[in-house]
């Protein structure tokens, strides 16, 4: 169980984005969980393609001694990561636009009173 | 403790167990499954794209399609937050 | 948004040479050394967000309109676009690689194994970088320059 440490580290990352997305009243709170949220999904998409004991698939100056197709790790989980990053970082960007024009509007950031619901 | 309270916490754990479980029945961290086309691109990509670096071969010229897609969601977030905050000129 | 002290403006005057050239080898060395156009954007964006933080959003949206900066990233946008189409002329398929082995700009081929290649390699991959590059500078510049605008208005203080 010890060896499988990035794994529950990726569990626990989600799942406390995941609490603070039900359970806060706040909409800034919200945002926050939502980001921690996608940072778990994109340290999952890299931990999945690792060889033991391997370098980076880069060819300029390799450390002498690597067989060159099973000595590196996967290059493809890292370039889907890059794009997965991007897009984060643009829904990020839409939803504090929002945020800002919804309190010029309402006034307060309570999600439960802008929903209607006041309990 | 209303209804809806009650309901969002058994939720919530049932998504906690679901997680934990299936995190501690993965693959072992370094044995990943064998695939043929890793190993297939990183033996090719010094002869058919010329590059010395693996990764930014994939991302420009094996996988090029999604890297246009992620352009075009970055121009369209830019695009958004401009347009949310302009001011009709009256 | 109002500006920092003199000390915090003449500093950053000057380091923010040394962060564009530091993101500009990132971007243009993309096809031999970790990097790309999207990490070399992103560092060069920030530079650009400590310079916003230093001079205010008023001196800053003075000099530098919102339209130069939409004019910047659709040209990076149509760059990518164009590259990708020359690959469907000159061979069969979209993204074809249409550079490598011609002795025409960035032809050569690098020896198979651990070799130190010059940056004449790579076919047209360190064009797309520069491309890619621009857009994500003027992109990212442009949504912190009009947030940080937007919020030192008329409107926004009541």
């Amino acid at each position: 169980m010890i060896f499988n440490i990035p794994f529950i580290a990726v569990s626990a990352l989600i799942l406390i984005g995941l609490y603070a997305v039900i359970f806060r009243r706040n909409l800034i709170k919200m945002v926050i969980g939502i980001t921690l949220i996608e940072s778990g999904v994109n340290l999952f998409l890299i931990t999945l393609g690792y060889r033991e004991n391997s370098v980076a698939p880069i060819f300029t100056n390799l450390p002498s001694g690597t067989i060159v197709p099973e000595g590196m790790s996967f290059p493809v989980p890292q370039a889907l990561t890059l794009t997965s990053i991007v897009i984060g970082v643009a829904v990020l960007a839409l939803m504090l636009s929002l945020i800002i024009h919804i309190y010029r509007h309402y006034g307060t950031l309570d999600a439960r009173e802008i929903g209607g619901r006041e309990e | 403790m209303s209804k809806r309270n009650i309901s969002a916490v058994v939720f919530f754990m049932i998504i906690a167990v679901f997680f934990v479980f299936s995190a501690l029945m993965m693959h072992p961290f370094g044995v990943p499954e064998e695939t043929d086309m890793d190993d297939e691109i990183i033996k090719e990509a010094q002869n058919e794209t010329g590059t010395n670096n693996g990764v930014t071969s994939v991302v420009f010229d094996y996988r090029g399609f999604d890297t246009l897609g992620e352009a075009t969601v970055l121009f369209t977030a830019v695009a958004g937050v401009i347009m949310v905050f302009r001011r009709l000129k009256q | 948004m109002s500006g920092m002290s003199k000390i915090v403006r003449t500093i950053s005057s000057i380091v923010f040479p040394l962060i564009i050239i530091y993101g500009l080898y990132i971007i243009s060395h993309g096809h031999l050394t970790p990097g790309g156009g999207f990490q070399g954007g992103a560092v060069v964006a920030s530079g650009c967000a400590m310079i916003l933080v230093a001079y205010g959003s008023i001196w800053t949206i003075n000099k530098m309109k919102e339209k130069n900066l939409s004019l910047l990233e659709s040209i990076g946008a149509i760059c990518f676009i164009l590259l990708a189409f020359f690959g469907l002329g000159f061979g069969a398929v979209f993204f074809n690689n249409f550079l490598v082995g011609s002795n025409f700009l960035f032809g050569t081929i690098p020896y198979f194994g651990s070799t130190i290649a010059d940056i004449n390699t790579g076919g047209v991959v360190p064009l797309m970088n520069f491309a890619v590059g621009i857009k994500v500078i003027a992109g990212l510049f442009a949504i912190v320059l009009v947030m940080a605008h937007a919020s030192s208005t008329k409107e926004g203080k009541k």
